[in-house]
């Protein structure tokens, strides 16, 4: 019974049943610097991860010279 | 969660707001909300012709959409800079850039700074010595000294960015680090005109970056989602993580930090009067635009020392 969280190339497993925000957190991902789709749509942090799910996370920061 | 406006599921959740929407509902909250920001901070009015500074990322994008969809007469500027990085950075940026302006017909102005200078950017940093060794400095001097240019020759009334809050409040939070007073004094939604210099503004300077991307996201906006090249390891980017680190923890502290120091700067609390008069400027006597030195700006001396043919 396991979700996976997909960074850019890094995948993290994580227990299904759990929240996407404790995911995040038990993944060491702030929460803050991404956001997580589940089949295209958009997802909030209390969503509750299912079995077999692949959530990816699009990395919100940007930054350099301004 | 809900959305607030309908009752169907949220697809965005603002913690800082206490506020949480669907698709439908907050692509309408987003521009509504830059519309309040526009008029409270008086930007520009939709009389006045403005330049929007796109670089193909979602922030920039998003901005020129929601402009557009506010009935702005907002143009757009794309600066080619020429970084490639292994991933052919700017040619994919301006790829993108143009397919935006085509699909919504809008005029995009392209101006490459190889074909202006000689050199692209990380070839300016490299002969000018500039930047230890990171072409980001060289980069931001260069994109000021042209916005700024490309804005006055053309005639707009006002150069806009899409700095959202995230990059205001990591300026802020650097600046105030080394309690640069100088920059701390010059950092708002607003930078009036001034002899030599066109007004710049920052409709999006209260959305968090998040926001940004989400609104990117669900408008269907087709962005580079690669990091420049150089950007791995910037100071921006440590102060932007720092920063989340801290919202995560406590929402909302990166709003209050940027919105106190407006407060505070405004009321005068923050520093004296004397100290927020701008110094005496004068003109660079090559390039005419104002600088704080009696001789070159920092620009041209860099074009010089690269020994550039500039025309």
């Amino acid at each position: 019974m396991s979700a996976k969280l997909v960074l850019r190339d890094k995948e993290y497993e994580v227990k299904a049943g759990m929240t996407l925000l404790d995911a995040l957190k038990k993944s060491n991902i702030v929460p803050e610097s991404v956001i997580a789709t589940r089949n295209g749509e958009l997802m909030t942090e209390d969503e509750i991860l299912r079995n077999g799910d692949v959530i990816k996370l699009i990395a919100v920061i940007s930054g350099g010279s301004s | 969660m809900k959305c607030r406006k309908c009752q169907n599921k949220a697809s965005v959740h603002m913690r800082q707001h206490k506020l949480a929407l669907c698709k439908e509902h907050y692509l309408e909250w987003v521009p509504e909300q830059t519309e309040r920001f526009i008029k409270k901070y008086q930007m520009f009015t939709r009389e006045e012709k403005i330049l929007v500074a796109v670089s193909g990322g979602k922030d920039s994008l998003s901005l020129w959409d929601i402009l557009m969809q506010l009935g702005y007469q907002a143009d757009g500027l794309y600066l080619g800079l020429g970084i490639d990085g292994g991933i052919g950075y700017s040619h994919e940026s301006q790829r993108l850039s143009e397919k935006f302006a085509n699909e919504h017909n809008l005029k995009l102005h392209v101006v490459d700074i190889e074909k202006e200078y000689g050199q692209s950017i990380p070839m300016l940093a490299e002969s000018s010595h500039r930047g230890y060794g990171k072409p980001c400095a060289v980069c931001g001097l260069a994109k000021r000294h042209e916005m700024n240019r490309i804005a006055r020759d053309l005639g707009y009334d006002v150069l806009a960015t899409g700095h959202n809050l995230d990059d205001e409040a990591a300026v802020l939070f650097g600046n105030t680090l080394s309690w640069a007073s100088e920059y701390l004094l010059r950092q708002g939604p607003v930078l009036p005109e001034a002899d030599g210099l066109a007004r710049k503004v920052k409709p999006l300077c209260r959305f968090y970056e998040r926001e940004m991307t989400a609104y990117a996201l669900l408008s269907g906006i087709e962005y580079i989602y690669e990091e420049c090249p150089f950007a791995e390891g910037s100071q921006s980017i440590f102060y932007k993580e720092t920063l989340n680190q801290l919202e995560t923890t406590r929402p909302g502290a990166k709003l209050t930090f940027y919105l106190k120091f407006l407060e505070a700067r405004k009321s005068g609390e923050l520093f004296i009067e004397k100290n927020v008069k701008q110094g005496l400027l004068h003109a660079c006597p090559k390039c005419g635009q104002p600088t704080s030195t009696p001789d070159l700006c920092s620009f041209c001396r860099m074009v010089e020392k690269a020994n550039v043919k500039t025309e």
